[in-house]
């Protein structure tokens, strides 16, 4: 019997098994186990939770191996982790590691300003972050086998995720409307590949599995991003910097599971606790944003 | 025909896309009364811990149980460890199949595979039964049938990768993902009684 390994459809084979679900930012075992326990479909294993990287400030980087390792010995969902843009060694490191997905995140301090990591070169999947079609598209022409769209990370303010999920599939919504003779145009226009702006007509959804990510913090928050169309959530600060993590994982995975269920979001939301504090995109200097990283 | 998918976690689409397209009635089940005037239900892949959970969280433990007990169950990858009595660890099972599985068996996500099956069972739908290929993903083994479970198809080394129990079914990989429907033929077959 022939096997194949790392093939394509392997590696988005682990994403369309996250769909549904909810992956969690965690800094240490026990968060990770609390994750699990809460339901979590996967969990990302950082030092800092984005919200930290924004009050730290400095360069943030790849985590430490030994706390990786930590988390993957704590639980039995996959465990994925971050390298920062275009480093290339970061994810060689993660690869040997054995981690189930590497995120090459804006979440990061960007260590190529011009390119991304060729992710075809890898056995382990990638996800990387959108905020628009055409960078979607160009994320998975570089071998993406799952993709984000980024949100605004660490502020606990919905707004940015929300954009780029409506601006990500309006677009789509846009292309299945568009005839055969226009795609060329628009593939050069969004600047993505050509071959993938036909599959997506196609399809009808990016060619890969699409989460949502930054800024997402309550039950509602989770349901507002699955009702809008995306095939699950990521939620970083949101869970360890509020009042009762425990509680409010569990309300998030319920919410994502049932999210055409008002009665349920309701019984869900209820005495959750302090959310994370939050800060106001609008409130943030144009260069302190995390999202316009990525190119 | 009604055939269910639960729907609380995983690539539950896939699996109705496969239903559909074999022209049955699909529904998304996520509470106890989506099951009724079901006549079968899948279980698809995703994790078999937030399967599990969500499932005790919304009563759906028992209904399970009992809808098993009558009509039919397939369960793949987490569906498959979901309907087992035993996953060597503690987690939420339905316990409807006399068979034990290993989670992970074959290791991290590095290590999942696509391979080509053959399923001699499979000749019921399809008489040339060309090989099957399908994807593992950080996919369970069937470590050992009892009782009246049978064995369905195994690797080359003779490791189990399905299994059957009356109109139960299990199987370790994803036919949903590889768009060769004949395992979901095979299953509506089964949830008919034929």
């Amino acid at each position: 019997m022939e096997t194949q390994v790392a093939t394509f459809e392997v590696k988005a084979g682990l994403a369309q098994m996250l769909k549904g679900g909810v992956i969690m930012d965690v800094v240490t075992a026990e968060q990770a186990k609390i994750a699990e326990n809460a339901g979590a479909c996967a969990v990302m294993a950082l030092e800092r939770v984005p919200a930290d990287i924004r009050a730290h400030g400095g360069v943030a980087r790849m985590s430490d191996p030994g706390l990786i390792e930590d988390i993957m010995a704590a639980v039995s969902i996959p465990v994925m982790a971050k390298v920062r843009i275009g480093h290339f060694v970061e994810a060689q490191i993660l690869e040997y590691l054995g981690v189930d997905y590497v995120d090459e995140s804006e979440v990061l301090t960007p260590a190529d300003e011009a390119h991304h990591i060729n992710k075809h070169d890898f056995k382990i999947p990638f996800v990387c972050g959108c905020r628009n079609l055409g960078e979607a598209l160009r994320r998975v022409g570089e071998g993406a086998a799952m993709i984000r769209t980024k949100g605004e990370a660490g502020t606990g303010d919905v707004v940015e995720a929300v954009r780029h999920a409506r601006t990500v599939l309006g677009e789509i919504r846009r292309l299945q409307t568009m005839p055969e003779e226009e795609l060329m145009a628009y593939a050069k226009d969004i600047q993505a590949p050509y071959d993938l702006v036909k599959q997506t007509k196609e399809l009808g959804r990016l060619p890969v599995v699409n989460f949502a990510a930054g800024g997402l913090a309550t039950p509602a928050d989770a349901a507002l991003m699955m009702q809008l169309g995306v095939d699950g959530v990521f939620v970083g600060s949101g869970i360890f910097k509020s009042g009762d993590p425990a509680k409010r994982a569990e309300a998030i995975v319920k919410a994502t599971t049932h999210y055409n269920n008002p009665e349920i979001l309701a019984e869900v939301s209820r005495n959750l606790g302090e959310p994370m504090v939050g800060r106001q995109v609008t409130d943030i200097p144009e260069a302190e944003l995390i999202a316009q990283r990525g190119w | 025909m009604h055939i269910g998918v639960l729907a609380l976690q995983g690539d539950f689409a896939e699996h109705l896309a496969a239903v559909a397209r074999l022209g049955a009635a699909t529904r998304e089940v996520r509470l106890p009364a989506d099951l009724n005037g079901l006549d079968g239900l899948i279980i698809p892949g995703g994790e078999s811990t937030t399967i599990g959970k969500l499932a005790v969280d919304f009563g759906l433990i028992e209904p399970l149980q009992a809808f098993g007990r009558e009509k039919a169950i397939w369960g793949t990858c987490a569906g498959a460890i979901f309907l087992s009595k035993d996953a060597r660890r503690q987690q939420p099972l339905l316990g409807l199949m006399d068979i034990t599985v290993e989670r992970n068996a074959f290791g991290r996500q590095v290590q999942s595979f696509a391979a080509s099956l053959h399923i001699p069972a499979l000749a019921t739908v399809d008489p040339g039964n060309a090989p099957m290929r399908v994807v593992f993903i950080r996919a369970p083994l069937i470590e050992e049938v009892s009782g009246n479970a049978e064995v369905l198809c195994t690797l080359e080394d003779g490791r189990i990768v399905a299994a059957q129990q009356g109109c139960l079914l299990a199987t370790s990989f994803h036919p949903e993902l590889s768009g060769d429907d004949r395992l979901h033929q095979y299953f509506l077959k089964l949830a008919g009684g034929a």
